[in-house]
This record gives structure tokens, C-alpha cells and sequence, in this order.
């Protein structure tokens, strides 16, 4: 078998064994990544340090105390600061931004071993469904659809280039992270695992900030182990982050085999909206089936605020970017572009240091946010976000976890969304509602459509119980067996 | 609701973006647009509802006020745009 297209945990148990090197190992996914270079996934590659590490790790696998993950080639999205290697957001304003620190969640997989091959590209400062929006060129998915494969697809976002690498097999497993659902969206898109983790489990000290009250880095791989394996050396309590939960980390691998009999599974009767694609229903039936066969009950449950989750997260989120991104002001780091006065330098450097979709959120998130709106708009917000997640308190007394799609559909292209913003923002109706409410949810790769392209389930779990929702999971994806590969890949 | 041009203008202003007055109408008919979209939440009764900040469900932790770090100013500096003897140079502000 192609060493790019073992899983971690086998991968983790040639290097023990010593079957393989860890050089060996990170070399083949060095070459993987460059025959992938056209899907455009990394904005910068840094072969070199994921080399260096590989050598590291190859002497305490001989000296025979390796770490947990010694020697894993992982991809990193740009959002993740790096000690000494450029990190851009995918923005031009952070062109030439060499952070001096490294972010806790990095810090935590270099510590556990792993060797990082680049920094992946994502939409703009996370904002995006698609990587449209970077800055440094859109990323193309691996996969094509059967009937036109000429059309270059989106690997979805805003985590793409970290779904596209991972699922061409350039990747073993890749950092994300989740606003709204940038990790589970991309991942549903191009057939890998993808999971964001419940709100506080894993530190966003030194990720670069899009909007405080949600983002939260997770991880993608290509099974539910290697999801977990990852997240056990993600996870934990960091003293930096004023959000970060004071909470013990378990071992995420520790239920996964564990029996769903007696689990309750929820299926939410608002996320069957008039008109949704056939075929995805169709896959969610097929998945609470699955479970039902595996012994788990299936209820239906209700949460009545759904319809009204997207749009208080297009106030939320704005506001808190609008804040956020207030200091890109082109005076301490970043691009500066010289107005005739200090207003001026600020309006020149923001006007050219951001692309149009963050200017067009700061712009919203300012008005919602400037007096004599604030109440009528982001206190309002506030309140209903308030109602969707009592509304998951109240469903979570009739179930344990919950069975969901992940995307409406599966990838479109790159020019198929009409130039209306809410028809993107859409792509996330699924996955918003459980972010408000802080809640771990993960997408599974469960079949494909008719089209040829991935379909995703989403989990969405209690919080803080993400090992009973990846325990489910596991039953998923034995039940769904899925191995179909994209038409691009590095082997 | 609906923004007019100097309203969108004067959130451009307040967001130290420079909008072109060519770029004007399009944006305004863009934040119109989702403004109209998000509109639809004032049909929610939020009687008696506490906003929630934040889903944590903590106060945010306090640590004594205590130096925890420093000596990094020739790091902190290292990205600026211009720099002076760890220094950030910034454009002259008083006249």
C-alpha cells in the first residue's frame, strides 16, 4: 500500500514497528503534495521544517521513545500562527506577517511529534464557504463531478485547502478551524472527516481572530480514529484563552468501538425545509437506518428556532469581526498604505488590505453595532441566539445525539453561485445553528450522489460529550463503508 | 429598513474603510440586501430572553495582577510596518 494512503493510526503502527521511517513517510507526502501543487491547498509549503521534524522523530523512534504522533505529516491552516513562518489569514493586509509565538493548538501537535508540510489556504480571515475569497487563489477540489469534469469544483470553506490536501492524499490530517462551519462543510464537500469540537475544548490562543464567541479549531483526517487520535493532542485547558473550558481532556479514541444500543438518536424535523435536495434527505434516512440497525433509537425531535439561526449569525459574526478586525490599522504589523493623514492611512491600508467579502462584513458589523442599532439588531441577535440554544438543551432531553445532513448539496463550482452573498452563506444552515449553541458536531463521509461527488452526515453532539457523538460516528462509518477517492490524487 | 448612501458611507467611515463614491451604490445594495434578509428576526418574541454572550456559561477568569511576561519588545516590534529602536513609527499625529 502507497504510504499517502495509510490512515494515521496505521501509519503510527509501521513507524513503531519500524516498517517504515518517519523521513520515509513525510518524504512520499512531500512529493504527494507536490505532483497536487495546481489544486492550489497551501500558501506556503515549508517541506524543510516537516523534513527536520521527520529526522527528529526517525532518532526517537530508534532510540525507542517516540511521541504520540511522531513523524505525521499534517497540513496547518493559515489562520494558526507559526513561530517564523509566514502566516496570511489569506489576506493581503497580512502578506508578510512572520508571527514570532507559535498558536497553543500547533504548539500542541509539534509537542505530540508531528511534522507540518504548509500552511493550508482558506477563505479570507475564515469568512467564506468556498475559498473563493482568499486572497492567494481559489483551491480546487480534488474530485470532479462525473458528468463534467472540466468544471473546477470548491472543496468548500472555509477550510478548503485543508479538505483538499487531506482528501488528495497530500495530507494524513490537517488543523481547522469552525465559525459557523468551515471544518464540517469542506469536509462533507470532498469526503473526509471533519470535526468541530464543543466551544473551549481546544485553546484559539494565537488564532488569528475572526469571531471570538465561535471560532474553535478542530481537525480533519479521512477516518473517525485518526480524527480522534488528533484531537487528543489538540484538546486541553489553556490559561491564555479567557474561553478556554477548565475541563479534563479524555482519551477521544476511548469509546469508539463501544456498542450504540440503547443510544437515542435525534433527527431534527425543521432541517427537512420545503424544497431540499432528494438526495441528500435521501442519505440521511439512509443514515438513521444505519443507526437504527445498530440498535440505536431514533427520535424525532424538534428545534423551532432553526429557520432563524443564519441570520442572527450574519449579525453576530460581523460584529464580533468588525471588533476583531479593528487592529488591522496598518501601524503594528500588516500592510500600511500612506493616506495624507492618519485617517487616511487607515482608510487606504483597510481599503486595500482586505478583499470584498470583509469589508462587506466589518461594514455590517459596524451599522449593527453603531448607536441607535445596537439593540434593535446585535442585543436582538443575542436574545434569539439565547432561544436556539435552549432549544438543544430541550432536544438533548429527548436524545443523546443528533442526526443531521451536513451541506445542502454537494460541491458546486467555481462560478456557480450567483453574486447574491446569502446564496453562499446558505451552504451553512445546517452547521450554524449547533455553533451558536457551542455544540461539537463532525461530519462523516457517508456515500456519493448521482453526481459522482461526497455526501456528508453531520453528528451533532451534548457538550463536552464528543466522545459519545464519535463513538456514533464510528458506527457510520462502518455502516457506510465508504471508499471512494477523488479523480485527483497524488498516488 | 433600508440604508441610504450616506448612511452606508458613514459606516464605511466609521470602519476606516475607504469606500470609492463609484463603489457606493453596489455595496449599498448589498448591505441592504442582507440587512432586509436579517430582518426577519424581529418577528421573534424575545420578551423576558437574556442575550447570550457567550456559551461557555463562566465568568471570565481573573489571575493576580501580577507581571506575567515582557522583555519582548524587540519581537512585538518585529512586524511593524517601520520601526525605530523598538519603536513603532507611526505617521505624525499632533501638529
Amino acid at each position: 500500500m502507497s504510504l499517502t494512503n495509510l490512515t494515521i493510526a496505521a501509519a503510527l503502527k509501521k513507524l513503531r514497528a519500524r516498517e517504515i521511517t518517519a523521513t520515509e513517510l513525510v518524504s512520499a507526502h512531500i512529493t504527494a503534495s507536490e505532483k497536487l501543487r495546481g489544486l492550489n491547498c497551501y500558501i506556503t509549503e515549508t517541506p524543510e521544517q516537516a523534513l527536520s521534524a521527520a529526522k527528529t522523530a526517525d532518532a526517537r523512534y530508534m532510540a525507542g521513545n517516540p511521541l504520540p504522533l511522531d513523524g505525521i505529516p499534517l497540513a496547518n491552516k493559515d489562520l494558526f500562527c507559526s513561530r517564523g513562518t509566514r502566516t496570511t489569514a489569506a489576506s493581503k493586509i497580512l502578506e508578510n506577517f512572520v508571527p514570532t509565538y507559535e498558536s497553543t493548538v500547533s504548539q500542541k501537535l509539534l509537542d505530540a511529534g508531528v511534522a507540518f508540510l504548509g500552511k493550508a489556504n482558506l477563505d479570507e480571515f475564515a469568512m467564506g464557504s468556498s475559498t473563493l475569497t482568499s486572497a492567494y487563489g481559489t483551491v480546487e477540489s480534488p474530485w470532479k463531478r462525473a458528468s463534467s469534469p472540466d468544471v473546477k469544483l470548491v472543496p468548500g470553506g472555509s477550510s478548503g485547502g485543508s479538505s483538499a490536501i487531506v482528501a488528495a492524499r497530500g495530507a494524513m490530517g490537517a488543523t481547522g478551524t469552525d465559525t459557523g462551519g468551515s471544518i464540517r462543510q469542506p469536509a462533507a464537500l470532498t469526503g473526509i472527516v471533519g470535526m468541530k469540537p464543543t466551544y473551549g475544548r481546544c485553546s484559539r490562543w494565537g488564532v488569528i481572530a475572526f469571531a471570538s464567541s465561535l471560532d474553535q479549531p478542530g481537525p480533519f483526517a479521512r477516518t473517525i480514529e485518526d480524527t480522534a487520535l488528533m484531537l487528543n493532542h489538540m484538546a486541553g485547558y489553556d490559561e491564555k484563552d479567557s474561553t478556554s473550558a477548565r475541563i479534563e481532556t479524555p482519551d477521544f479514541t476511548s469509546g469508539l468501538d463501544k456498542d450504540i444500543k440503547g443510544l437515542r438518536i435525534g433527527v431534527p424535523k425543521e432541517y427537512r425545509p420545503e424544497g431540499m435536495n432528494a438526495e441528500v434527505a435521501a442519505e440521511w434516512d439512509k443514515g438513521a437506518a444505519w443507526l437504527r440497525d445498530a440498535g440505536a433509537e431514533i427520535v424525532e425531535i424538534s428545534l423551532p428556532h432553526t429557520e432563524y439561526a443564519l441570520p442572527t449569525y450574519y449579525i453576530i459574526a460581523p460584529a464580533e469581526c468588525s471588533s476583531n478586525l479593528a487592529r488591522y490599522d496598518g501601524m503594528r504589523y500588516g500592510l500600511r498604505v500612506a493616506g495624507k493623514d492618519l485617517t487616511e492611512t487607515y482608510e487606504n491600508t483597510r481599503a486595500q488590505g482586505f478583499g470584498h467579502e470583509v469589508k462587506r462584513r466589518i461594514m455590517i458589523g459596524t451599522y449593527v453595532l453603531s448607536a441607535g442599532y445596537y439593540d434593535a439588531y446585535y442585543r436582538k441577535a443575542q436574545r434569539v441566539r439565547a432561544l436556539i440554544a435552549q432549544d438543544f438543551t430541550r432536544a438533548f432531553e429527548k436524545c443523546d445525539v443528533i442526526l443531521a445532513p451536513t451541506a445542502p448539496s454537494t460541491a458546486f463550482g467555481w462560478d456557480e453561485k450567483s453574486n447574491d452573498p446569502i446564496d453562499m452563506y446558505l451552504e451553512d444552515a445546517f452547521t450554524i445553528p449547533a455553533s451558536l449553541a457551542g455544540l461539537p458536531g463532525i461530519s462523516i463521509p457517508t456515500g456519493l450522489a448521482k453526481n459522482g461527488l461526497p455526501l456528508g452526515l453531520q453528528l451533532i453532539g451534548r457538550a463536552f460529550d464528543e466522545v459519545t457523538m464519535l463513538c456514533v460516528a464510528t458506527t457510520l462509518e462502518m455502516a457506510a463503508a465508504f471508499t471512494a477517492t477523488p479523480t485527483i490524487m497524488a498516488t | 429598513m433600508s440604508l441610504s448612501e450616506p448612511e452606508v458611507a458613514k459606516a464605511a467611515r466609521l470602519a476606516r474603510i475607504a469606500l470609492p463614491p463609484e463603489q457606493l451604490p453596489a455595496m449599498t445594495g448589498e448591505v441592504n440586501g442582507i440587512l432586509g434578509w436579517i430582518a426577519k428576526l424581529q418577528a421573534v418574541n424575545t420578551d423576558g430572553v437574556e442575550p447570550l454572550v457567550s456559551v461557555s456559561g463562566m465568568t471570565l477568569p481573573l489571575r493576580e495582577d501580577v507581571v506575567s511576561a515582557g522583555g519582548h519588545a524587540a519581537e512585538i516590534v518585529q512586524n511593524a510596518p517601520e520601526q525605530m529602536e523598538n519603536y513603532f513609527v507611526v505617521p505624525k499625529v499632533v501638529e
